[in-house]
């Protein structure tokens, strides 16, 4: 049986579906990331998990036991919130130690657990004071330390990382996925980055209007998305999706038409039957910029050089423009026309459903 | 579990302020009923709407509901005009900001009778007080303020009292506008007025809507200003209902007319307070 | 004119301006101090003096003939003593209502305030009844309990609109930390709002002190706060203006001092928050 179980969540507001049946599953030890766009529930679902709201309908079952009427309190879950709610009158030991104060543990024991865990995240020096003397990755530590302390079943984290700079972000990051290792308690942790997402977490579960949209390790959700909105969700820049002229299967291949060009794709990959209007999906990594005549003809709208490589935007015939990702030495003038080679093995498909309705090839 | 907590610890308030509302008032109405003087003790016999009767036909009803009604309204736009402007033209940084605020607010926290008795006699007073010697000093004859204008040296002390408390209000308000805003309308060539007129007007609209329930609040029940100063005089001139019902009640011990005009009091307060609680509701964000 | 002696301009005025207005309307506080320590016959001198030797000799008889110290040990008693008991029973309602509101949360707060709004006239007489006959009348005891019931609905406003502004994920975090809606107020809420908790104390002790028709109607001279012995001097004593002034300077100066050094907080409680 597994660890943390939801199962059909239902939360309403009073005229907000909030979460539509939500079902997951979670092993001890892991560490779940929930991300989706701003107002697709990832928060409603972990405070609800967390008993700070209460679900409608369904119902969560943690190591075996059922707390969806539990109190928050009673849960033996930590989070630590975005704006790191520290208790701005009490010191920094106190905030370490207020939990199990109100949990009335001996103070030999408080003592004990208070320093073991200001050590490890470097807060032995700054016990005594108060938060606002502390700077924001001080904070966040503290934050991070009040849960530790409590040694809970699961930690949450509600975007813990977005008050901070973006240097220090990427520092915290390390240290959280440090801190996994160490304690191997399960996690789960909403974030609307997905750079977060992807370098965290053992799965990533991905929201969109309340429901699960999908779930898998983080190159899962790369490589195989099983519809449109996470295909588009997942990557920077975004995955290029071409609306396809033609899509006529036939025995072995599936012949894409595309801007008076054909191209073949292995009808073994496909999981779905084709639609009236394909739409095939590339990301900018796998499309090349060549010398002669290929898979697609554009013209250069813009080139972004980021240093280590650079992204051109090219003009389709069709009016679309599409992202390519080129070296970063590429010397393209506006408006010069480009001939685009596509990586077959890397496509994906989508029917008018914004369904993908291909399988990632195996073994690479 | 959590809401029977939650009731738990609000169930001492509410009681008490249900007690504190019902007990009286059913005593009041019940005692509007009666027969009741406190010179007659025991012919305690029930006598209808007589004491309503009584109460509205008495000489004194008409110009006490008026007072009240002129009283109220007169401050309400002494002191929200006033504070309204008075707070614009002073909304800027200038030398000794602390001690204005220090100073305008001091009349907020005096004493009504230690009010009423500083300007009936060191302000008004015909002979010796200040207004007086101003007068003078300009060549005209003063004027004995509490017999010619009663109501009007009431209304100027109340409204002495209420204006810094409307102006500090508003300062408060205004620093809180968006200067962005402001800037904004001026590259857009707004003059002084219309920033005035389009902006600060209505971000004062919810801190007028404060200061005009909280006086009202207060205003409606203006007593010892006028126990002190003008005791109700000369007539009726200056006499408001919760004066007009004080003089029944312990100065003719005719209990039972005082009831009836302490429920008439209410019926008023609750007619104003209808649309003041809806203004403040809507305000309102819980 | 140049724009930026336009600007200094125009900030001088400002200052000319607010500093007339608030020197006129501070005068007649100003004028009563100073009457205070002149003699009966320089307090009514025509024109009125401004330079004379000062006297306390004033604040000696009005301890003296209204025993001022007896009034104002009542005013203390009865303003503190109130407050506090509005505080006890005020604070976890409002806490109640601002963590844990209801649908009904609003329309309770809107019907205290209600209650605020009943003239005390309307019950002038049966709280005096009852007042007489439980022995109340001239009672300090009496007054309390008045006033503590006259002021706890702004007192349960004032605070719901500060602790309504206080970060709820604090109380949250407080939540999964184990603690129960007692510990959350007690050891976070409270502690948190010490600020909004003194200020609020503070606004009704300056409404108690002040508080005119009850202390008139329903002491005496036993339990008499200052409010009703300084209306005492409204007939004979009237015609003595220093005795006068130095009475009310006694009755208002502590509460003028003291709300000079909370009237930022003052204004914002008693708009309940809606004025920052």
């Amino acid at each position: 049986m597994s660890y943390l179980a939801i199962t059909d969540l239902q939360k309403h507001y009073d005229d907000y579906h909030a979460l539509r049946g939500i079902n997951l599953t979670i092993e001890e030890g892991e560490f779940i990331v929930f991300v989706g766009p701003s107002g697709c529930g990832k928060s409603t679902l972990l405070r609800t998990i967390a008993g700070l709201e209460t679900s409608s309908s369904g119902s969560i079952d943690l190591d075996g036991k059922d707390i969806t009427e539990l109190a928050s309190s009673k849960r033996d879950l930590a989070m630590v919130f975005q704006s790191y709610a520290l208790y701005p009158h009490m010191t920094v030991a106190d905030n370490l130690s207020f939990a199990l104060r109100l949990a009335k543990a001996p103070d030999a024991e408080i003592k004990e657990k208070v320093q073991s865990v200001s050590k490890s995240l470097q807060l032995d020096a700054l016990l005594e004071r108060k938060p606002k003397e502390l700077s924001g990755g001080q904070r966040q530590r503290v934050a991070i330390g009040r849960a530790i302390v409590r040694q809970p079943k699961v930690f949450l984290f509600d975007e813990p990382l977005s008050n901070l700079d973006a240097a220090l972000r990427v520092q915290m990051r390390l240290e959280l996925a440090r801190l996994h290792k160490k304690l191997g308690t399960t996690m789960i942790y909403v974030t609307h980055d997905q750079v977060e997402a992807m370098t965290l977490a053992d799965r990533v579960v991905i929201l969109n209007a309340g429901q699960i949209e999908q779930v898998g390790t983080p190159l899962e959700l790369y490589r195989q998305p099983n519809s449109r909105f996470v295909a588009e969700f997942i990557g920077t820049p975004k995955m290029n999706l071409i609306p396809l002229d033609q899509a006529v299967k036939q025995d072995s291949e599936v012949e894409l038409t595309l801007l008076g060009k054909s191209i073949s794709f292995p009808t073994s990959r496909l999981t779905g039957e084709l639609s009236n209007h394909t739409i095939m999906g590339i990301r900018p990594e796998h499309m090349h910029l060549v010398d002669q005549a290929a898979d697609l003809t554009g013209k250069v709208e813009l080139v972004e050089h980021l240093g280590s490589e650079a992204y051109a935007h090219i003009l389709l015939s069709s009016g679309q423009t599409i992202i390519v990702k080129a070296s970063a030495r590429i010397d393209l003038a506006d408006g010069q026309q480009v001939h685009i080679q596509l990586e077959v093995d890397e496509m994906i498909l989508l029917n008018d459903q914004d369904r993908v309705i291909s399988a990632s090839t195996e073994g690479e | 579990m959590k809401r029977s907590i939650t009731r738990l610890l609000m169930a001492p308030s509410v009681i008490l302020l249900l007690i504190w509302m019902i007990v009286p008032l059913s005593m009041t109405i019940y005692f509007s009923t009666i027969r009741y003087n406190l010179l007659y003790p025991g012919q305690n016999n029930f006598v209808g709407w007589m004491n309503f009767e009584f109460f509205l036909t008495d000489p004194g009803f008409f110009p006490a509901v008026a007072n009240t009604l002129i009283l109220l309204a007169s401050v309400l736009i002494i002191t929200v005009v006033l504070g309204v402007l008075l707070s614009a033209l002073i909304d800027r940084p200038f030398w000794g900001q602390g001690i204005v605020r220090v100073l305008l607010i001091s009349p907020f926290f005096i004493m009504p009778t230690v009010n009423a008795l500083i300007w009936k006699n060191m302000m008004m007073n015909p002979v010796y007080g200040i207004f007086a010697w101003i007068s003078e000093s300009l060549g005209f004859e003063p004027i004995d303020w509490l017999s010619s204008f009663p109501l009007a040296s009431i209304i100027i002390m109340v409204s002495w009292q209420w204006l810094p408390f409307a102006i500090l209000v508003f300062v408060t308000a205004l620093q809180s506008q968006d200067t962005e805003q402001k800037e904004a309308a001026q590259m857009d060539g707004a003059t002084g007025w219309h920033i005035f007129r389009y902006l600060t007007l209505p971000h004062l609209a919810r801190p007028i809507t404060v200061v005009v329930m909280i006086e009202t609040i207060f205003l409606l029940a203006i007593f010892a200003e006028i126990f002190v100063s003008t005791g109700g005089g000369p007539g009726y001139d200056s006499t408001n209902l919760a004066y007009l019902i004080y003089n029944q009640a312990l100065l003719q011990y005719d209990v039972g007319v005082a009831s009836a005009g302490g429920l008439f009091a209410v019926l008023l307060a609750n007619i104003v307070a209808f649309f003041l609680i809806r203004a403040v509701g809507k305000n309102l964000t819980v | 004119m140049k724009l930026t002696q336009q600007r200094k301009l125009r900030t001088v005025l400002t200052g000319l301006f607010a500093w007339t207005i608030a020197l006129a309307l501070f005068f007649p506080i100003f004028w009563m101090f100073i009457t205070s320590f002149k003699t009966e016959l320089q307090a009514i001198s025509v024109p009125p003096s401004l330079f004379f030797e000062p006297t306390l000799e004033n604040f000696e008889i009005v301890q003296e003939r209204s025993n001022y110290l007896h009034h104002a040990m009542n005013s203390v008693i009865t303003s503190f003593g109130s407050t506090l008991i509005a505080l006890a029973i005020a604070i976890p309602a409002a806490y109640s209502m601002a963590f844990f509101p209801t649908k009904k949360t609003k329309d309770i707060l809107l019907w205290m305030l209600s209650t605020k709004m009943l003239p005390a006239v309307g019950v002038l007489v049966p709280i005096y009844i009852l007042s007489r006959d439980y022995g109340l009348l001239d009672s300090r005891t009496g007054l309390i309990i008045i006033f503590t019931l006259m002021n706890l609905p702004i007192v349960v406003w004032m605070l719901f609109s500060y602790f309504k502004d206080l970060p709820k994920e604090i109380l949250e975090a407080a939540r999964m930390d184990g603690a129960t809606p007692w510990d959350e107020m007690v050891k976070v809420v409270m502690p948190l709002s010490i600020g909004a908790i003194s200020s609020t104390g503070l606004l009704s002790i300056v409404l108690c002190w002040n508080e005119a028709f009850w202390s008139l109607n329903l002491t005496a001279s036993e339990a008499a706060p200052l409010t009703a012995m300084i209306a005492s001097y409204s007939s004979p004593e009237g015609l003595f203006w220093a005795k006068l002034s130095a009475a009310s300077t006694l009755a208002c100066a502590p509460i003028v001092i003291f709300g000079w050094f909370c009237q930022k907080q003052l204004v914002q409680g008693l708009t309940f928050g809606a004025v920052k």
